[in-house]
């Protein structure tokens, strides 16, 4: 099996720069999220995804807009890994007209069908039946997509959870499901929550093929990601993929974590995919730092404009409160 | 007498009775919080801090967190309280009852009549309900009906400090299962809460104003809302009578018939969708029971017939609002 690497060594500097781009999409746009909430521009809350943007962008790297990923409550990350409108974004968690979802949904649940996003999902363990789903279309109309369930380490304990990855095993679906263990679920602990010795090991259990890589390495996750996609497009079996990751911040923007010494959270914000990731490919001189500085600075005017566009666009139209209910009525 | 939040008398009133009776317990997600961390448990008392240092009085016996897991939470608990414990089960936002609703309303709620009157459930479901939050779709709803129409569920929403603690010591000692709905929007408002403990009873509603115009009923964070505009065409001479029938099951018919016999008029204020819910169960009772007395058609004022929406404006109009309850109480006084 290659190691992370090699695999470095095998893609393209153009794969390398989008991957770079969107986990620096991600974090700088989360930075920006902070930033606005602070501000009393994002109502309701918000749960950032900064820390964990090897895990997404990797999962997603070989994915098409025609695959499906079904998110979580912490899904701006999964939107931009999976090609969302980063100003479409911004405009819904301000809940705006012109956002992804007209303003009606928020921060919470994002979706886009068009780029196979079926949404953020504020229930936990909401999205592995749905993502089962998917799965089931792509078998029938057998087109070759294969369908992601993100969960959280806290999500890998719900009933839910454990449903959809047996009904995937028994109806034999290309389903994957990524559990993101972020060692939190809220403010209890993995380690406390997670009966089993892993949240893989649990999943190998109810007859899956499961694999744990680190998460904040973007080129571990691709390479485990590469092995579900085998089992999925070639066999169109289900897998279970835990990505090791750490959570910078507090559960949601504001959470002042008593429950985490100073330490532990220095110890956690020190894993950072993208040090790492331009560590990698700088070191191998496939990149270089100025071209990772240029794409930086083209991010940061993207964010720019996005948040510019959304603190200066109107709300959704009152008459727009009771359309969308049903397709007719 | 001491002012305490709405949080803290619930607190209180937990607190005091897991002093009184060991079979009290707490479970849930985050209920103390911080288990296995490195800061270690205890330091989150529940999302909304109701439940602060519970955990450091009692114990990881007493208040017991749980994986995210409504089901087996729900499950546990009417399981618990079957057999002799009095478990106090907190689902986080009353919206995620959808996990779990099977342990609720087939299992708890039946328990009893199913086996001919030998079981007892002592079970309290602590929840969470309201719009206004900006929380969106699944963490926004005001799910009482839903609950109100099962059989043997107990259904309460206090609507100030003072019922909340003696609603919930009346919930823990209680022998049936009893839904207990929290406002978010109320945990920071404050009342005036004895420091002992004290019940206050089920089925028995509360007239906050008397008035020989208008009935105005409402539960929970809207019966504020009804009192507010209340006091507002009290200016102008309107009497509006206000009541919180405070449990919707048992649900106080006497007091509400009783008004209405005297006003002749009925606004009825419920934060749910229309149909099938407790305005059109309120409307009921009074066409059935008060037909002759009512001088105009019954208004009901409630949220539209569609899930809550995130942008804050279209939340705004979707929560029945002063505007809409004054425009509701003038239209039966016009008719
Ligand atoms: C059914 C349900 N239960 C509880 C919650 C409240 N809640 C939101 S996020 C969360 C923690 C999820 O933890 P995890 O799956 O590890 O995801 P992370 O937040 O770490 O990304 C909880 C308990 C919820 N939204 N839905
Ligand atoms: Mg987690």
């Amino acid at each position: 099996m290659a190691d992370g690497a090699s695999q470095a060594l095998q893609m393209s500097r153009d794969e390398l720069r989008r991957a770079y781009r969107r986990m620096k999409t991600i974090r700088m746009f989360e930075e920006r999220v902070e930033k606005e909430f602070a501000a009393g521009n994002i109502p309701g809350f918000a749960h950032v995804y900064i820390g964990q943007e090897a895990s997404g962008v990797g999962v997603c790297h070989d994915l098409t807009d025609e695959d499906y990923i079904g998110s979580t409550h912490r899904g701006h990350g999964h939107c931009i890994a999976k090609g969302c409108d980063v100003k479409g974004m911004m405009l819904e968690i301000m809940g705006k007209a012109g956002g992804l979802c007209h303003g009606k949904g928020g921060s919470m649940h994002i979706a886009d069908l068009s780029k196979g996003m079926l949404g953020a999902n504020a229930i936990v363990g909401g999205s592995p039946p749905i993502a089962v789903g998917a799965a089931l279309t792509a078998k029938m109309r057998k087109n070759g997509r294969v369908s992601v369930a993100f969960s959280g380490d806290g999500a890998s304990n719900q009933g839910t959870t454990f449903e959809a990855m047996n009904m995937a095993v028994v109806l034999k679906v290309p389903a994957i499901f990524v559990f993101e263990n972020n060692g939190y679920g809220e403010h209890t602990a993995a380690s406390y929550a997670v009966g089993a010795p892993s949240i893989a090991e649990r999943a190998r259990s109810f007859g899956l093929m499961a694999d744990c890589v680190d998460g904040s390495d973007f080129f571990a996750v691709v390479d485990g990601m590469r092995r579900a996609l085998d089992r999925a497009r070639s066999e169109g079996l289900p897998y279970a993929l835990e990505t090791t990751c750490t959570r910078h911040l507090g559960h949601f923007v504001g959470d002042p974590q008593p429950y985490r010494t100073p330490d532990e959270l220095a110890a956690a914000r020190a894993v950072d995919p993208i040090k790492n990731f331009r560590a990698r490919v700088t070191d191998v001189k496939l990149l270089d730092l100025a071209e990772l500085d240029g794409i930086d600075a083209e991010i940061a005017a993207e964010i720019e404009d996005a948040a510019q566009a959304a603190l200066a666009a109107p709300f959704p139209d009152l008459s727009t409160l009771e359309t969308d209910v049903y397709s007719r009525y | 007498m001491p002012k305490k939040s709405y949080r803290q008398a619930i607190n209180e009133a937990i607190r005091q009775e897991m002093r009184r009776d060991p079979n009290v317990i707490v479970l849930g997600e985050d209920v103390a919080g911080g288990q296995g961390s490195s800061g270690g448990p205890g330091k989150v008392g529940s999302v909304f801090g109701v439940l602060a240092g519970l955990y450091d009085e009692f114990g990881a016996d007493r208040v017991l967190d749980t994986p995210i897991t409504e089901s087996a939470i729900i499950g546990t608990a009417g399981g618990a309280a079957m057999t002799g414990l009095r478990p106090i089960a907190e689902i986080m936002f009353a919206d995620f009852v959808g996990v779990c609703f099977d342990q609720i309303y087939n299992q708890a709620a039946k328990f009893r009549y199913m086996f001919g009157g030998r079981a007892k459930t002592p079970l309290v479901i602590r929840t969470t309900i309201g719009a206004g939050f900006r929380a969106g779709a699944q963490h926004s709803q005001t799910l009482h009906p839903l609950f109100t129409m099962v059989p043997g569920l107990k259904v309460v929403m206090p609507a100030n400090a003072y019922d909340a603690k003696g609603l919930m010591i009346e919930a823990i000692r209680d022998d049936d299962p009893v839904v207990f709905l929290e406002s978010k929007l109320l945990y920071d408002s404050d009342g005036e809460v004895p420091d002992e403990p004290y019940r206050v009873p089920f089925g028995e509603a509360n007239v906050l104003r008397e008035g020989k115009d208008v009935t105005v009923i409402g539960t929970g964070f809207m019966v504020a809302r009804a009192a507010q505009v209340a006091a507002e065409l009290a200016k102008s001479g309107i009497q509006c009578e206000v009541i919180d029938p405070r449990t919707t099951s048992p649900f106080d018919e006497d007091t509400l018939i009783e008004s209405v016999q005297k006003t002749g008029r009925l606004v009825v204020v419920d934060e749910s969708p229309p149909r099938c819910g407790l305005a059109a169960d309120i409307s009921s009772i009074v066409a059935e029971k008060a037909f002759k007395a009512l001088k105009a058609p019954i208004r009901k004022v409630t949220c539209p017939h569609t899930p809550v929406p995130f942008a804050p404006n279209l939340e705004d109009e979707y929560m029945p609002n002063p505007r809409r309850i004054e425009a509701a109480i003038r239209e039966v006084l016009a008719a």
